[in-house]
């Protein structure tokens, strides 16, 4: 029988199982109530999210595939799509952080070879708490350590990504996975279950206890029960799924099968439905013939079972022996364990007995949505008041402190442990704004980039949505590429609480408007709610994962200085905005004030200015100015120049020092052109009234700024380089 | 000049096999194709190249399990004939398993997957792999590899030495040999081992991975260029 107490433990309420046992006749039986359960929880149902994802823009010309499947697809041109997605794995992640990473990954890149796509490029949004704090070392490096495990035994490099570091992920990290795919257009696939009687095929790994309940435990807030969670973490094996890619690809490539689904979060539960009910048909199988690696199995736990590296597929009856063999040239096994019916039930029999037999549509489709209340939140008042913070004496000290910020500071000791050059498309390396693969054979590139500031959102979510779209798209234009598709990650507290539904809508409401201003559409994400731990949220944290199109791959750009003589710009406006500034965090421990404010047309123009100027050979490098300000950029780009080129700025802004060193206004990219280039670049921003302005030149040893005639900011450049690149492995040196 | 034929053999989970082969084909204009690990046929190659990947996961021991493929029992004869055999990142290791070089890789000294441009100097180009390099020029090619911390007993090191089988040894940008260059604590800064018999050759670094000038070098062109110089001089 069930009762409260197994309500409870499916996460299902009293209303939603009353709608259970109307919608299928019956009382369920307990594997029917945990089909239904994982479901129907907020990470398969999207329950709370789905009324308000509807804002977002998800139609365009190239837009082959919009959200709802397993990625989106977008068309890049001569006959090849772009099939791509981001999605988080953030409480496995937390609770057996190697294992939580690498499945995550692997997760990400089922969801991509399903499509009949070959993956070429992953990368990872990483949040951490600080990491002056142990656990927070540890967890980081697990993290890393399981990205790279996964993705560097699949052969998929991991091109980028960003890393954060806040208070506010200590008891709750966030890893979002994204993963791109090419394929031909006329060559996807997709989760159907077609045609009466043909045989639906299990392969890859076998079924283990692993993962039970791990879709639902992603549903719910974390208590102190913690460590008894370990057991719904899934581990991962990718040499199995390097075979499965190999296999699946060749049986795709081969048109053997009518459909294929990863076995994902929720396993067979959701792949058996979800591809009958897009097909509008049934499927019936038998548990017996499901490959089991553990004795004892219920009904229960084989169709709960998240173990890793499986897919669903159904296969014509004529080729099911070729699709058999293909598997076991891989050292797989293909077994038919079912087929396809045309009742739109699923059927599942177990020793003989019937022991699930349910509508699918009610699974899939009927669960209920909800339109949560919202409320602004109390702590907005107090902490966008800003009082004026005390003048520094010291700038070069504040700017060698921000570079020593992990936030700011070099990530190669994480993007060094992921092979990040596999495949051999990898034009540009990590570290610079975006990632550029090439395509061999091809004149255009493919750029793509994830970013998202957690401290603006959590001050101004609808900003904070817009600037992560527009600073996503700015990255793109400093490599020269064109924003075509969006995919979108959007990381959450508990949505049962009113503020945290309003942090959410107004977000998406951002992201909405910004997606519409640049002319791109959202082709599908994942949203993550319950990221609470002990009744703390974290920060709200969409993450923006963006592809663009380089549209000649000769022609792209980085952000390092180039040549002694070079003449520095600065595309936009310094305005005086110093709220919410990665300088106000780490120097003063104030999360506080209004984040930087955008007008969207202004940077959208100026993003234009930059891919065009690329476009006509006359830029030589160009940085977007984002977290630590217009100083931190330029030692960027000193950093990352040839030979660790200084420059002398002359900045005349009227305000104060470290509003202008420091504040992160938007829409600004700092560029270098040839001096006989200077007026070329001049006349195309005047002609397209975008504002820029000459700011200094590329010479000697140091970093200097002056404001106004005084001399603010005079640095060896390898002196604060060191700084920069040794902050991050200082910390997990010292044991 | 007719095309020389390479064959790229496929371990399950070689991941490397597809960019060796692309190169060789698409870049250096060969005659190459793919040789199945479960087979027992070299296809007439004049070269074999085991790319670098995670064969069978590296799991147990990277090459381990690699070096029982069926095909390993030719690529033994071939080898022993004197047939060139180049070996990279994971195929220096199923060379290493299957005692064609000697010595072992251990892991990297700071414990991680390490993935990154390297300089190379060129110890000895009298080789089939090294005649189009000249002795101590730097060459910059990527690593990436999680062990690649070549060891090998003192005797065996002073018989590398003295028959001058090392080609490759990590350095600076200046041909220095630093323990700071030697990324991932090789005996002898040791990137790029040959045999006695000078026809095969194992090393950590991907030529294939530095041989278009789109991604950031070229010098690991020299690497195939030497192959084909070896075998059209004459």
């Amino acid at each position: 029988m069930i009762d409260k107490k197994i309500l409870e433990e499916h996460n299902l309420t009293e209303e939603e199982y009353e709608r259970i046992v109307e919608l299928i006749g019956k009382e369920p039986n307990i594997t029917e109530l945990g089909i239904f359960s994982l479901m129907w929880s907020e990470h398969c149902s999207y329950k709370s999210s789905k009324a308000h994802l509807q804002k977002l823009p998800v139609t365009g010309e190239n837009v082959i595939q919009g959200p709802g499947e397993n990625a989106g697809i977008i068309y890049i041109g001569d006959g090849l799509a772009a099939v791509f997605k981001i999605e988080s794995h953030n409480h496995p992640s937390f609770i057996e952080p190697y294992q939580g990473a690498a499945t995550g990954v692997g997760g990400i890149l089922r969801d991509i070879f399903t499509m009949g796509a070959r993956p070429i490029a992953l990368m990872d949004a990483l949040r951490f708490g600080p990491l002056s704090i142990p656990r927070n070392k540890s967890i980081t490096e697990g993290v890393i350590s399981g990205i790279a495990g996964y993705g560097n035994c699949m052969g998929v490099p991991t091109v980028g990504g960003d890393v954060y570091f806040n208070e506010s992920y200590s008891l709750n990290p966030l890893v979002n996975a994204f993963c791109l795919g090419i394929c031909e257009k006329d060559k996807i696939f997709y989760a159907k279950a077609e045609g009466e009687g043909n045989p639906v095929l299990y392969v890859g790994s076998k079924t283990g206890r692993d993962g039970i309940h791990g879709a639902t435990m992603a549903s719910a807030e974390f208590g102190e029960d913690l460590e008894e969670k370990r057991p719904n973490v899934q581990v991962g094996d990718p040499f199995k799924e390097k075979l499965l890619l190999e296999a699946c690809l060749e049986v795709m490539d081969k048109n053997l099968i009518i459909g294929i689904q990863d076995m994902g979060a929720a396993g067979l539960t959701c792949s058996t439905t979800e591809m009958a009910s897009n097909s509008h048909s049934g499927i019936e199988i038998n548990l017996d013939l499901i490959p089991q690696r553990e004795e004892g199995m219920t009904p229960y736990e084989i169709m709960l079972s998240e173990s890793q590296e499986r897919m669903l597929l159904v296969a014509k009856k004529e080729t099911v022996k070729e699709v058999q063999e293909i598997y076991a040239k891989w050292d797989l096994d293909a077994v038919i364990v079912g087929q396809v019916t045309s009742d739109q039930r699923l059927k599942v029999t177990f020793e003989g007995k019937t022991v699930v037999n349910i509508p699918v549509q009610a699974v899939v489709d009927m669960c209920p949505l909800y339109h949560r209340e919202s409320k602004v939140p109390a702590y907005l008042e107090s902490q966008t008041k800003l009082d004026p913070v005390p003048h520094l004496e010291d700038y070069n000290g504040a700017l060698e402190k921000l570079l020593s910020s992990p936030t700011i500071a070099d990530k190669q000791w994480v993007f060094r442990q992921y092979d990040h050059m596999v495949q051999i498309n990898t034009a540009l390396l990590p570290g610079a704004d975006a990632a550029v693969l090439r395509m061999k054979d091809k004149k255009f590139a493919l750029a793509m980039t994830l970013d998202g500031n957690s401290l603006y959102t959590y001050l101004d979510p609808k900003t904070g949505g817009k600037i992560a779209v527009a600073e996503a798209c700015r990255n793109l234009a400093c490599v020269g590429a064109h924003p075509i598709g969006v995919t979108n990650c959007l990381n959450f507290g508990n949505p049962e609480k009113p503020e945290i539904m309003w942090q959410f809508q107004e977000a998406i409401e951002g992201i909405a408007e910004a997606c519409r201003t640049f002319s791109i559409p959202v082709t599908g994400g994942n949203v993550s709610f319950y990221n609470d731990t002990e009744g703390l949220s974290i920060h709200p944290t969409p993450v923006l994962g963006i592809v663009g199109l380089v549209r000649d791959v000769d022609k792209s750009s980085s952000p390092g200085f180039k040549n002694t003589g070079d003449v520095i710009f600065l595309i936009g406006n310094n305005k005086n905005e110093i709220g919410g500034s990665e300088y106000l965090k780490f120097i003063w421990e104030l999360e506080k004030g209004k984040p930087p404010q955008i007008d969207l047309e202004e940077e959208k123009k100026a993003h234009g200015l930059c891919i065009d100027a690329i476009e006509k050979e006359l830029i030589l490098s160009a940085h977007d100015i984002s977290e630590g300000g217009l100083a931190v950029c330029i030692a960027e780009c000193a950093f990352l120049g040839n030979n660790r080129l200084g420059c002398i700025l002359h900045l005349k802004d009227q305000m104060r020092s470290d509003a202008l060193l420091f504040g992160e206004s938007q829409s600004r990219i700092i560029v270098t052109v040839r001096p006989e280039n200077k007026d070329a670049l001049i006349n195309l921003a005047q002609g397209q009234n975008v504002p820029i302005e000459e700011i200094g030149i590329t010479d000697g040893d140091n970093i200097t700024i002056h404001h106004n005639e005084k001399k603010i900011i005079d640095l060896p450049v390898q002196k604060s380089y060191l700084i920069w690149k040794r902050a991050i492995p200082d910390h997990f040196k010292a044991r | 000049m007719s095309k020389l034929r390479f064959g790229v053999v496929v371990f399950p989970g070689s991941n490397c096999d597809h960019d060796t082969f692309h190169v060789l084909k698409d870049v250096c204009g060969q005659d190459t194709f793919y040789l199945w690990h479960k087979d027992h046929d070299l296809n007439n190659a004049d070269c074999v190249v085991l790319p670098g990947g995670f064969s069978y996961g590296d799991y147990l021991r990277s090459g381990a399990i690699a070096r029982f493929s069926p095909l390993m029992k030719e690529i033994q004869e071939f080898a022993h004939e004197g047939g060139l055999v180049l070996g990279i990142c994971n195929g220096f290791q199923v060379l290493l398993e299957l005692e064609l070089l000697p010595g072992a890789m251990l892991r990297n000294k700071n414990l991680k997957f390490l993935c990154e441009h390297v300089h190379l100097k060129i110890e000895n180009d009298q080789t089939p792999f090294s005649n189009q390099g000249q002795k101590n020029r730097v060459l910059k090619i990527p690593i990436a590899h999680f062990d690649g911390n070549y060891y090998a007993s003192p005797g065996t090191i002073e018989e590398i030495k003295a028959n001058d089988q090392i080609v490759f040894r990590y350095a600076d940008q200046e041909g220095r040999i630093t323990e700071e260059a030697n990324v991932n604590g090789s005996i002898e800064n040791i990137a790029g081992l040959i045999n006695k018999q000078r026809n095969v050759l194992g090393m950590m670094p991907h030529p294939e991975r530095a041989s278009e000038s789109l991604l950031g070098s070229n010098d690991g062109r020299i690497i195939f260029k030497s192959i084909i110089h070896h075998f059209t001089k004459n």
